[in-house]
């Protein structure tokens, strides 16, 4: 058996604001989850399960008492989890309906994630012992791996601003955006090196933010309000240098995918939109890359193309994505948001004409260390 | 070797004996990476159950100290204490000669220098108890 | 559609030291992950999913690439959560071969499970309504033996009594800390930590952890040792709610609910109780609320010595977290002991051919946040 086609997304909500300093992680948690409950048409009372980093302490502030927990918690990419696995417990008939949330005030906290570095004076010896100590910053993370791309594939720094070229295109779209000017390839090399072969612009914002969305059993989305978007295949994977020997290049999407695409039976050509974690452009690359929609190492000419524009073969982060329109640490959840904006047609200025299939895939962790992938494949259709 | 005359501010490993000889091995001048006998590999991080046969037979051995630079980005902005006044440097990843690769800085040499591939060699920086394991281009 | 009879816990390995300084977490469970699947008859590459508070730290140590990874951190009664959520993953066809770990050095890092790290400002929700008055994890499990006493007139003596049965069992438990018989009067004479729980009405803390194997029912069958198969699960979690929770009402009074209806059994079937056990009051309150007497009636229960071997609910009988072991969060032991005895496995101790046992765990805090899990186990589908 497979959870093909058994549950659904059925109400969502992405917070608006970028900057809030009168919200906590779990107002923006409770507020979004009454707001998506509402475009579900359903009521704080019809949900048995709860998937949240915030775990009991979210239970006692919206004063629910679910049947069914999960807080598991793999960075950024942690709600393509929480889908894959909230799809298995609708299956199995622990619960019906599963609301999965996120709150983060980074921007008001001031939190350096990207180059704060590690203030702690002595560190867990596994695995931070053997990579703290040398100075180990989010973006360096990912620059090793950018560095690593460009030597094996010839990718240059252009290919990659191209990404952020692409998707600020969609962030002007988008009224909630952080960042809505046009930008241009120069610009993005011009920006400076935060660390090399990364440029400022290769990087995504901190913000404030969150959201909440609701799944429940395919039987019970059809009453429901909006068009239900269906969960047809759900992948899990983790990545790390294990014996101290990976590609860097081959990341946790590569398995991930493999068997969120065989679930659901669908093609890549028939996907219409891919909404992929963005924390920087090289996450995007070799995310393309490692789900198979171009081989390794054709993903710096295929996103230079303007591939992921609207008009483009793969559209790609169609909401301005974490590098143009909001990151408040953990963007995954934003992905699945997009994702059925555009599958029921609300996705006001920059709609995506008559999409059926999205795959959302969330990326968490450090990408040249221990990172996670979680590919889910959504539709209108089962 | 290269020693630290100001107190020692970034961040360093909890010593437990584990992992211990990778850090105080530099006090000797040694290289030591783990091996397990009985699938016949070496690993890295250091651990004492082999990540391969999971037996806890594992042994430390002395390694050549000899690689090449596997990728590296320069780092120019990283706001913790101690790395903040060391900016630019080269956080690095290195393939060592025993088939595995660490994670380390690439010190004594201008970090424009520095390339994929480029051949590079063990040196130690003193801090408090340990002897963190760097590396610096080999001389031909 | 439901879990039960869908998968089975095939192999386990408790770790046996209590105090190891050689070793970490991850050694504890990587070693013990090898141990559990040489119990099961599999090899590491029949793992498909993972079950850890570790998630991808241990991923990385054992070189292991899950299809599955959970997480969920519902303090010591995660590992019952795990079992329910691996049922489920395995049951929709995610996973075939789920390994569910834990690895605590509590005891040789010098964790004070008793006393409260925090400095400073305390995050503004909840710690902020709660921190400024000094609460310890003793503490807020005191709140909710004083307010039983109150209401139901519970005695220190019946609390004691908990901890005289399980250290009976620990006596027979050569890896067991604590393995001198003890009387009601030694607990009572031990020292007042956090009024009305003596030292002895507390639990240990030790190094420790270990790992089990699930897998489905029909994979089982050809494994090494008799399947044991989950019937039932529950999950749930109480808090304060909007400041009007009854404190004698636990996470079990509803997690068990769904679990004996899933697994279609009563309570009269079920020959072993596992309960978690950070606190005799812990004790008390789950057997009250996961339906084996009736509220109130707790205490006169367990004073009659029902929780001995040859008791109407046998409960604990490896010892628990007052006299085996206590790395922090014991949930992962109930599963061990409750597979030990329906394999006939318990030397020394062992329940004469039981059927049924039933584990809970309970994590957090009694009277403010905590999570409750029940797993139904047992020999037959």
């Amino acid at each position: 058996m497979s959870i093909r086609g058994k549950a659904a997304i059925v109400g969502i909500h992405e917070y608006e604001s970028r900057f809030d300093p009168q919200a906590s992680e779990l107002s923006i948690q409770a507020d979004s989850i009454s707001r998506a409950l509402d475009d579900a048409g359903l009521t704080k009372d019809d949900v048995d399960a709860m998937y949240s980093h915030s775990g009991f302490l979210l239970a006692e502030y919206l004063n629910i008492f679910p049947d069914n927990i999960d807080t598991t918690q793999v960075g950024g990419g942690s709600y393509e989890f929480h889908i894959a696995h909230a799809a298995a417990a609708i299956a199995a008939g622990q619960c019906e309906v599963a609301v999965i949330s996120y709150g983060s005030t980074a921007r008001t906290a001031q939190r350096a994630i990207g180059t704060g570095g590690t203030a702690t004076r002595r560190v867990p010896f596994h695995p931070e012992g053997f990579e703290a100590p040398y100075g180990t910053t989010t973006v360096g993370i990912y620059g090793l791996v950018a560095r690593r791309h460009m030597h094996e594939f010839g990718t240059t720094s252009e290919q990659l601003a191209a990404i952020s070229v692409s998707t600020r295109q969609h962030a002007m779209t988008n009224p909630f955006a952080v960042m809505r000017d046009e930008i241009t390839v120069a610009d993005v090399i011009n920006s400076r090196v935060v660390s090399d072969p990364l440029h400022l612009l290769d990087c995504c914002l901190v913000t404030d933010g969150g959201g909440a969305f609701v799944m429940t059993s395919a039987e019970r989305a059809k009453s429901l309000k909006k068009k239900p978007v269906f969960v047809l295949g759900a992948g899990q994977a983790v990545a790390h240098p294990g014996m101290g020997t990976r590609d860097l290049t081959t990341i946790a999407a590569a398995q991930s995918s493999k068997k969120a695409f065989a679930e659901s039976g669908v093609k890549h050509k028939d996907v219409d939109l891919l909404m992929a974690y963005d924390s920087f452009t090289i996450t995007v690359l070799t995310t393309i890359e490692n789900l198979g929609f171009v081989k390794k190492g054709e993903g710096g000419p295929f996103v230079a193309e303007g591939n992921l524009t609207l008009k483009g073969k793969l559209p790609t982060n169609t909401d301005g994505g974490g590098l143009s329109s909001n990151h408040p640490g953990q963007r995954g959840i934003f992905l699945v948001f997009e994702s059925v904006r555009q599958l029921r047609g609300e996705r006001d200025g920059n709609q995506i004409k008559n999409a059926k299939v999205a795959v959302a895939h969330g990326t968490g962790g450090g990408l040249s260390v221990r990172h996670s992938g979680g590919t889910v494949v959504l539709s209108t259709e089962v | 070797m290269a020693t630290e005359q100001q107190p020692y501010r970034k961040p360093l490993p909890e010593l437990h004996p584990e992992i211990a000889p990778y850090y105080t091995g530099g006090l000797r001048a040694e290289l030591m990476i783990k091996f397990c006998p009985n699938c016949n590999i070496s690993f890295h991080y250091p651990r004492t159950v082999c990540p391969e046969c999971l037996k806890s037979d594992t042994v430390w051995r002395r390694a050549s100290g000899k690689g090449t630079v596997y990728s590296y980005t320069i780092t120019y902005q990283n706001l913790s204490p101690g790395f903040r006044e060391e900016v630019p440097y080269v956080l690095a990843l290195v393939d060592l000669a025993e088939g595995v690769r660490v994670m380390t800085n690439i010190i004594d040499c201008d970090p424009k220098d520095v390339s994929v591939g480029m051949p590079v060699e063990v040196t130690w920086e003193r801090a408090e108890e340990l002897a963190i394991p760097k590396f610096r281009p080999q001389k031909s | 559609m439901s879990v039960r009879g869908v998968a089975a816990v095939v192999g386990i390995h408790e770790y046996e030291s209590r105090f190891d300084p050689q070793a970490s977490e991850l050694s504890i469970e990587a070693e013990s992950a090898r141990r559990a699947l040489d119990d099961a008859g599999l090899e590491k590459s029949d793992v498909d999913a993972l079950y850890s508070h570790h998630g991808w730290n241990l991923a990385e140590y054992m070189n292991m690439f899950p299809d599955v990874i959970d997480t969920t951190q519902m303090g010591g009664g995660s590992y019952e959560f795990f079992a329910a959520h691996a049922a489920a993953a395995i049951a929709a066809g995610q996973c075939e071969v789920a390994l569910v770990t834990y690895g605590s050095t509590g005891r040789s890092g010098g964790r004070a499970v008793e006393r409260n790290p925090i400095r400073g400002r305390v995050p503004a929700l909840p710690d902020g309504f709660e921190e400024p008055y000094g609460p310890t994890t003793l503490g807020r499990y005191a709140l909710v033996a004083r307010r039983h006493m109150h209401e139901f007139g519970t005695t220190s003596e019946q609390l004691a009594a908990i901890s005289v049965s399980t250290r009976k069992h620990a006596s027979t438990n050569p890896f067991a800390v604590f393995r001198d018989p003890i009387t009601v009067d030694d607990v009572l004479n031990s020292r007042m930590v956090s009024d009305p729980l003596h030292l002895l009405d507390c639990c240990i803390v030790s190094d420790g952890g270990g790992a089990f194997i699930i897998t489905s029912a029909a994979r089982a069958k050809d494994l090494k040792k008799k399947p044991v198969y989950i019937l039932g699960t529950g999950q749930a979690v109480a808090h304060p709610g909007i400041g009007n929770r009854d404190l004698t009402t636990i996470a079990a009074g509803q997690s068990h609910k769904h679990a004996f209806e899933e697994a279609g059994v009563t309570h009269k079937d079920i020959d072993l109780l596992m309960a978690y056990d950070s606190f005799t009051i812990t004790v008390l309150t789950t057997i009250e609320n996961l339906g084996f007497v009736k509220k109130g009636e707790g205490g006169a229960f367990v004073e009659t010595g029902a929780l001995d071997l040859d008791g109407k609910l046998p409960t604990n009988t490896d010892g628990g977290g007052l006299s085996s072991n206590h790395p922090g969060q014991r949930g992962i032991f109930l599963i061990f002991e409750s597979v030990r005895q329906l394999r006939g496995e318990r030397e020394g101790n062992q329940l004469k051919d039981p059927k049924l046992a039933l584990a809970h765990g309970t994590g957090g805090s009694l009277s403010t946040r905590h999570s409750g899990g029940t797993i139904i186990l047992s020999t037959e589908v």
